[in-house]
């Protein structure tokens, strides 16, 4: 009896392998969320001292590019209305690049500031949008400083290891002469705190 | 004619032996790359979609704000909330949670960690408002508006 049994095979039947790893792949398949960690990175301004007045403003109106969005999302950009929110990108580019030629625009980019309010009851998806506009503005503008596209600037701007050429690149492009220098084009992006409901 | 005969006598078997290899290769791949979501997410995520997009690189140094309606509004009313790890909070606690992520970090880093706030498209500014507020005072000033990216032309890159 033993014997015989002995004869018989050996193999294990691996037929069933396949299905029971498709089982667990699909498992797998399933449950899979991949992370997407990007998105638009910014940096909120400190807390004001309690002890030291708000610093007083004395910029030059044509130096303020304003964007003011109430909270029917309806755009007031340089105190007339707009309705297409894309073309914000442009006109930003005119006001920072303009270097005193019109006298309703900047003077030069260095003086030049967006400034930015929204509405309590504004939609965050405009907020994004608008956000978006400007950072494509001065990423473009950043480009062509250095004779590559926005989107390249990005990129150069993303990578975090960056080879002394890329830095020096980098530097040139936000107009830094020195390391550690002065910034002679600025991003100047002032998100001013919403206004209470209305306007 | 004889030439034919031999064709058909060809055997037509695909080998399947190699089969289960190949499944075995996607399936370490998908265990490889799984993250098992530690956290259950109580409140709606549309997230806006933008074309300027940074990546974050060190992903410790992240920690999530979630806001939204919630998704079940018999439970929390139908007003976007604020959702942190598993609870949904209030602005005012926003403080504490920070100091509660900063403390699981190395001395060093705590000054780099940067808040990913995931805002429903929906979501109004006064809330967000409010939580930025909030993280002004905690000192956690690194934010990220988590964007998947456009895919349409309109915003032209």
């Amino acid at each position: 009896m033993a014997r015989s049994s002995l004869k018989g095979k050996n193999e294990i039947n691996a037929g069933s392998m396949a299905d029971i790893a498709f089982l667990l792949l699909i498992f797998f398949l399933v449950t899979t969320t991949f992370p997407n960690d990007r998105g638009i990175l910014f940096t909120l301004p400190p807390k004001p001292d309690p002890n030291q007045p708000p610093p007083d403003i004395t910029k030059n109106d044509r130096n303020i590019f304003k964007i003011l969005v109430n909270s029917n999302d309806q755009l007031l950009v340089e105190d007339e209305p707009l309705t297409d929110v894309f073309l914000i990108k442009d006109m930003v580019k005119e006001f920072v690049l303009n270097n005193g030629r019109n006298p309703n625009l900047s003077d030069n980019p260095e003086e030049a500031v967006v400034s930015f309010k929204t509405d309590r009851g504004s939609s965050y998806e405009i907020f994004i949008d608008i956000l978006d506009q400007l950072d494509a503005a001065y990423n473009e503008m950043y480009g062509e400083r250095v004779g590559i596209t926005g989107e390249e600037f990005r990129e150069l701007r993303n990578t975090v290891n960056k080879t002394p050429e890329q830095r020096n690149q980098y530097d040139k492009a936000r107009g830094i002469e020195t390391p550690g220098g002065k910034v002679t084009f600025p991003k100047n992006i002032s998100i001013a705190e919403p206004s209470k409901v209305g306007g | 004619m004889s030439k034919f005969a031999k064709k058909t006598k060809a055997s037509q078997d695909i080998p399947t032996a190699a089969l289960p290899d190949i499944i075995f290769m996607l399936l370490f791949f998908f265990m490889v790359t799984t993250v098992l979501r530690e956290t259950d997410i109580l409140v709606k995520q549309t997230l806006p979609r933008a074309t300027q997009l940074s990546k974050l690189e060190k992903k410790s140094l992240v920690s999530h704000i979630y806001i939204g309606k919630p998704k079940k509004t018999n439970l929390y009313g139908s007003e976007p909330r604020i959702q942190v790890n598993d609870v949904l909070i209030e602005p005012k606690d926003i403080v504490l949670w920070v100091q509660q992520e900063k403390d699981k970090l190395e001395e060093v880093e705590r000054d780099a960690i940067t808040i990913s706030l995931k805002i429903d498209e929906e979501a109004k500014m006064g809330i967000i408002s409010d939580v930025q507020q909030q993280l002004r005072e905690a000192n956690a000033r690194k934010i990220m508006y988590a964007t998947p990216e456009r895919i349409d032309e309109t915003a032209g890159g």
